[in-house]
């Protein structure tokens, strides 16, 4: 395989909520990533994947632990140094797929590139064109994202996760919405990039067919991690 | 950048919200801008009816009617260096009675320079029949003095002042300076003739003088004084003269003031109610903008933008139609037969309204703005 330097990497991490009651739901994790790997993250409802994955994502805080990315801790960044780390090294596809309702699927997928830049580039609308075509939605490009349909709409999620070229793609049950001949296609773009652009890939699912298809499965229980399989 | 396009495309897409707010904004600027142009020509209109045609300054022996004013060159040289003083004229004037066509009329006989008073009274303009005084005996006579006396531009009629030799002068010309107490008691003539009348030898009793800001002339008056420093002279301004006047106009100033205020204020109220709504409709596309790694601070401009937009687009249509309101109003007042009023567009005062109309719908973008700044994605991920 690729290089295999390590792209992520959690130290000790705990996860409190803070309210009435505190609720811890992450004890202790400690994970390390290759880059260029392609895991899945699997678990009960309730077991902590959301949370792990917003943590590894930059968008929330452990509570004790670290998280380094590419060889960077993250707890020493302020949050606009956060924003700039997730826009150019972190893709996000959310378990409810939010696309802006009133862009295109085309500037939708845009959004990232335009954060970081006052127009689009020729090379970067090649691009999009390329990865709404290999998403299987080229033909929507320009309908309005409230328009299209859940299915149609996760995919241009997708699309605009990988728009900048990630190292790491975080998706958190990004083929909830589709039939099962979509999700093994949508899979088999994932694999795809994976291969040919070396993004990490970490996926949360339910599905265990797909999951025995990545390289490594983490399962989690009860906010530790149950089993960690490596092929 | 991508705020910008983000606001725009925020307001273009609720397009019925933004439409009732915009037109919202612009019935309330166009209030407001009718408001403030039509008091605002009223009373340039009144102030121009009061101090248009006559001296807004005006330097007196403090001996009173009569009394000469000493060294008078020096004096004029003197007021001329004075700031905000536009024109300073010398004036010789007196009480006369005038005869002809065997009927009298008591009159007051203004002796001035035409070229220097022309700052303060417009004579030029004024003269309807015949022409200015060119030599010395000849004299300019008001509509409603020349009505009475029957009097035509080439007539003769006689000046009498007790204790002195009744003088004859000839009417060079007939004068409307639009005020009736002027016109039926004026009669207007060179220096000379004047001091001839009155028996003045070479003295002048008066210095009259026009100012720059006719509001600042009891400034300019004060620093007249001051650098005059003669107790021997008065120096009145137009303002303590007409102090009700500006009483009544600083209240009605100060009631159009506090209207206008009002609906700037309701107008920043209604945008922040608007945006306070839209930052809550729009938490999901914050929160996934900023998972996507837009800047909070770039999340908090799309809101002042929105308001930016909202605020320019509002308050041209407003302004615009506010001036529509004004010339209705104007030409509706015409047509009724009242005096139309004199109303003119103050360009700097359009300008004003719709700098502060933007601003301060750009402000009540800033609460929307740090609550959008504040908001954590994982708040909004965190719910189906
Ligand atoms: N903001 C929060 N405050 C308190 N508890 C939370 C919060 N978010 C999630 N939890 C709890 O943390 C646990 C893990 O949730 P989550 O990470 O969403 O699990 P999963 O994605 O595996 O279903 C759950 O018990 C959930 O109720
Ligand atoms: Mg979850």
């Amino acid at each position: 395989m690729k290089d295999n330097g390590r792209i992520l990497e959690l130290k000790g991490v705990d996860k409190v909520y803070t309210g009435t009651v505190d609720t811890q739901v992450l004890f202790d994790i400690n994970l390390e990533f290759e880059a260029g790997s392609f895991n899945s993250i699997v678990g009960q409802s309730g077991s902590g994947k959301t949370t792990l994955l917003n943590i590894i994502g930059t968008l929330d805080r452990p509570t004790r632990g670290e998280v380094i990315i590419a060889g960077q801790t993250t707890s020493n960044l302020s949050k606009d140094e956060l924003a700039v780390l997730r826009n150019r090294s972190i893709g996000f596809v959310f378990q409810f797929h939010y696309l802006l309702p009133e862009f295109t699927a085309m500037e939708n997928v845009l959004i990232p590139y335009l954060i970081g830049h006052r127009r689009p580039s020729p090379e970067i609308i090649a691009r999009a064109e390329e990865l709404l075509d290999l998403a299987g939605i080229a033909q929507v490009r320009n309908n309005l994202a409230r328009r299209m349909s859940g299915g149609q709409q996760q995919r241009v999620a997708i699309v605009r996760a990988l728009i900048n070229s990630p190292n790491i793609f975080l998706a958190d049950e990004p083929t909830g919405n589709l039939d099962s001949e979509s999700t093994v296609n949508i899979y088999r773009v994932f694999r795809d990039i994976n291969e040919k652009l070396g993004t990490t890939f970490l996926i949360v699912t339910h599905n265990r067919v797909i999951a025995e298809q990545t390289d490594r499965i983490v399962e989690m229980k009860d906010g530790r991690i149950e089993l960690d399989i490596r092929r | 950048m991508l705020s910008f396009r983000l606001a725009a495309r925020f307001l273009s897409s609720g397009r019925t919200q933004t439409l009732l707010i915009i037109s919202g904004i612009a019935i309330a600027i166009a209030v407001q801008v009718f408001i403030g142009l039509l008091i605002g020509s009223l009373q340039r209109g009144l102030v121009d009816r009061t101090v248009g045609n006559a001296p807004q300054v005006t330097i007196e022996a403090e001996l009173g009617v009569g009394a000469t004013i000493s060294q008078w060159q020096t004096v004029l040289d003197e007021v001329r260096q004075v700031d905000g003083v536009t024109t300073a004229s010398p004036s010789a004037a007196g009480s006369a009675f005038v005869a002809a066509q065997d009927r009298q009329t008591p009159a007051q006989v203004r002796g001035l320079d035409l070229d220097e008073a022309e700052g303060i009274y417009g004579l030029r303009d004024a003269v309807y029949e015949g022409s200015v005084f060119k030599e010395t005996g000849e004299v300019l006579v008001g509509r409603q003095m020349a009505e009475a006396l029957q009097l035509e531009p080439g007539d003769t009629l006689r000046l009498l002042v007790p204790e002195q030799a009744p003088t004859d002068v000839t009417v060079a010309g007939l004068y409307d300076l639009r005020v009736a107490e002027i016109n039926e008691r004026w009669v207007v003539t060179g220096i000379a003739t004047a001091q001839s009348v009155f028996a003045l030898g070479d003295e002048i009793t008066a210095i009259e003088v026009a100012v720059e800001d006719v509001f600042a002339a009891d400034a300019v008056a004060e620093n007249i004084g001051t650098r005059l420093g003669r107790a021997d002279l008065s120096i009145g301004n137009w303002k303590e003269r007409n102090q009700e006047l500006l009483d009544g106009l600083e209240g009605q100033q100060i009631s159009s003031l506090v209207i206008q205020g009002a609906i700037i204020a309701s107008v920043v109220i209604a945008i922040a109610s608007i945006l306070a709504i839209s930052v809550l409709q729009k938490r999901r596309e914050i929160g996934i903008l900023k998972a996507m790694g837009i800047k909070d601070r770039d999340a908090s401009r799309i809101f002042l933008y929105q308001g930016f937009l909202i605020g320019l687009v509002g308050s041209i249509a407003g302004i615009l139609l506010g001036l529509g309101l004004l010339y209705a109003f104007t030409s509706y007042l015409a047509r009724e037969g009242d005096p139309l009023i004199a109303y003119e567009v103050d360009l700097q005062f359009l300008l004003l309204s719709w700098f502060i109309a933007v601003t301060a719908s750009t402000l009540a973008g800033v609460i929307p703005a740090r609550r959008s700044a504040r908001l954590s994605p994982v708040e909004v991920i965190n719910e189906g």
